[in-house]
């Protein structure tokens, strides 16, 4: 889930209407990544999951609702251009995964669209912030029902800290210390961190 | 702190009808999977308690349930205490007492669903109430329809037969008018309400003349049992007036839909002579109506803070 919606949502802002993240409330303190930083650390992310991995065979990208979306198209796209293959692209809602169910309002933003066995495979979770924890807890738990993969990646824009599980992400963007009631937005443009107002 | 309920569509309106729509869109997803099953009405316990017979809607909410990792009791009339006397009060209070956090209620009585959400805590759905309302009908409807039709705005849907005793064509109508749909009921005038006044409707008596212009035909079921006297001369002049025969089958357009909320009289709302209906989405109706309830079940049991801020995701 993005990061942004989320905090918005524990603050009890646009609660029920998730058509689009509410963007009232954010108020930016400091541009900590420009688009251009934000591109290249995805050429980064690329270049170290091939590596990693040997090349791109058996591997999958699985974006997560929603702020993993489009960077998961655009690593794709970055994968392709380094290695002239196309990688299947996924997406996940790990909404009805979450311990939080019923502590707060959670709507599904679009429906997981896992077209494949996951069998066997490489899956790249790819997610724009890592706070908690607990979303890519749900992930996980949301993945093996699609079948067993042989291993499961992380990759996030930014790590922003405050793990309250044993994840820790194997490709980051930015490393970027926050304090708890801060909030990071990842976008086109790059990456914010801010304070929600009037919560 | 009461939960929210589902006893009407009339609650609900456009915005509420549109969330539940997009929210089944996940949850046609999870039913499509090799093991159809998310955890997250896990510990939460969903009864039934039907006054009526019922399969499709009874099932259906049963496996909602169980697909969202619910536990399910059911409640079955002829089996229950309530052969002994029991009051449908002191039923639902003992129910009520088990620890339950929603009560799916059909009853031949209209209201009862509300009389029951007056009982107890847990959230109440209508599964159907007399006449009167089938609200997961309506809203399964509306999917079903949106699946072929990107919207309902501006499509013309005609509703067949038996509207008097149908709480199909109630919640239907609210919610396809809602969605901005123009619904036109065609019936004989024993088969409609004694007035459709104030009902955002038009009435026609002629199947004929309305089919070649309609882009949904909705069959109801021909409601003998709750017949007290003679609606109509015989089952077959009512088809060869109002069913779908193979002549009137052609006259449908290409791409209209026909829809059945079942079960169906064969022979009666459709002509036995038509086997095959044409374009018909009728168990479609039934797949999507698991996933319909998982989205009702979920947004009304998941909601957490949301009712407690007085937003309930469902009014």
């Amino acid at each position: 889930m993005a990061e942004r919606e989320r905090l918005l949502t524990a603050a009890g802002i646009g609660v029920t209407a998730p058509v689009s993240p509410p963007t009232v409330g954010f108020v930016p303190r400091a541009q900590v990544m420009s688009a251009d930083d934000v591109r290249r650390a995805l050429t980064r992310i690329a270049h170290e999951a091939v590596e990693r991995n040997h090349g791109l065979e058996s591997v999958v990208l699985v974006g997560l609702q929603t702020g993993g979306v489009p960077l998961v198209r655009r690593l794709a796209a970055e994968l392709e251009r380094i290695e002239g293959t196309a990688v299947p692209v996924a997406t996940l809602d790990a909404t009805f995964y979450r311990d939080d169910i019923g502590l707060r309002p959670l709507v599904p933003e679009a429906a997981s669209d896992i077209a494949f066995d996951l069998s066997g495979l490489t899956v790249v979770l790819v997610d724009d912030v890592l706070f908690t924890g607990r979303t890519v807890r749900a992930a996980l738990n949301a993945l093996n029902d699609y079948g067993r993969p042989r291993a499961v990646q992380l990759a996030v824009m930014v790590d922003r800290g405050h793990r309250e599980l044993p994840i820790r992400p194997d490709y980051v963007g930015k490393n970027l210390p926050t304090r708890r009631d801060e909030l990071v937005d990842v976008t086109e443009d790059g990456v914010a961190i801010g304070e929600l107002r009037g919560s | 702190m009461t939960n929210p309920n589902l006893l009407s569509v009339a609650d609900l309106g456009a915005d509420g009808i549109e969330e539940v729509l997009r929210v089944t869109d996940s949850f046609v997803e999870v039913s499509a999977r090799a093991i159809p099953r998310v955890p997250a009405l896990r510990g939460r316990t969903v009864v039934s308690l039907f006054y009526e017979c019922s399969t499709r809607t009874r099932l259906s909410f049963e496996t909602a349930a169980r697909r969202l990792s619910a536990d399910t009791m059911n409640f079955t009339i002829t089996t229950s205490s309530t052969t002994k006397g029991e009051s449908l009060r002191d039923t639902v209070e003992t129910i009520d007492a088990m620890g339950i956090d929603a009560v799916v209620v059909r009853h031949s009585a209209a209201g009862v669903p509300w009389q029951i959400a007056g009982w107890t805590e847990a959230s109440v759905i209508n599964a159907g109430d007399g006449w009167h309302e089938h609200p997961t009908q309506a809203l399964l409807d509306c999917y079903t329809i949106r699946r072929h039709r990107k919207t309902l705005e501006g499509l013309r849907i005609v509703v067949v037969g038996d509207v008097k005793h149908s709480r199909v064509a109630r919640s239907g109508v609210l919610a396809f008018t809602a969605l901005g749909a123009e619904v036109t009921l065609v019936a004989p005038r024993t088969l409609l309400p004694p007035s459709t006044e104030g009902w955002p409707v038009e009435v026609s008596h002629d199947l004929d003349a309305v089919l070649p212009k309609a882009d949904v035909v909705y069959l109801l079921r021909l409601q003998n049992e709750r017949m007290s006297e003679a609606l109509i001369p015989t089952l077959r002049e009512y088809t060869s007036g109002y069913g779908l025969t193979r002549r009137r089958a052609a006259l449908l357009q290409d791409d209209a839909l026909v829809m059945h909320p079942g079960p169906i009289n064969r022979g009666v709302e459709v002509a036995a002579e038509v086997t095959d209906l044409p374009r018909s989405v009728i168990t479609q109706q039934v797949a999507n109506g698991v996933a319909v309830r998982m989205a009702v079940l979920y947004l009304l049991l998941a909601g957490g803070a949301a009712s407690e801020s007085g937003e309930p995701a469902l009014a």
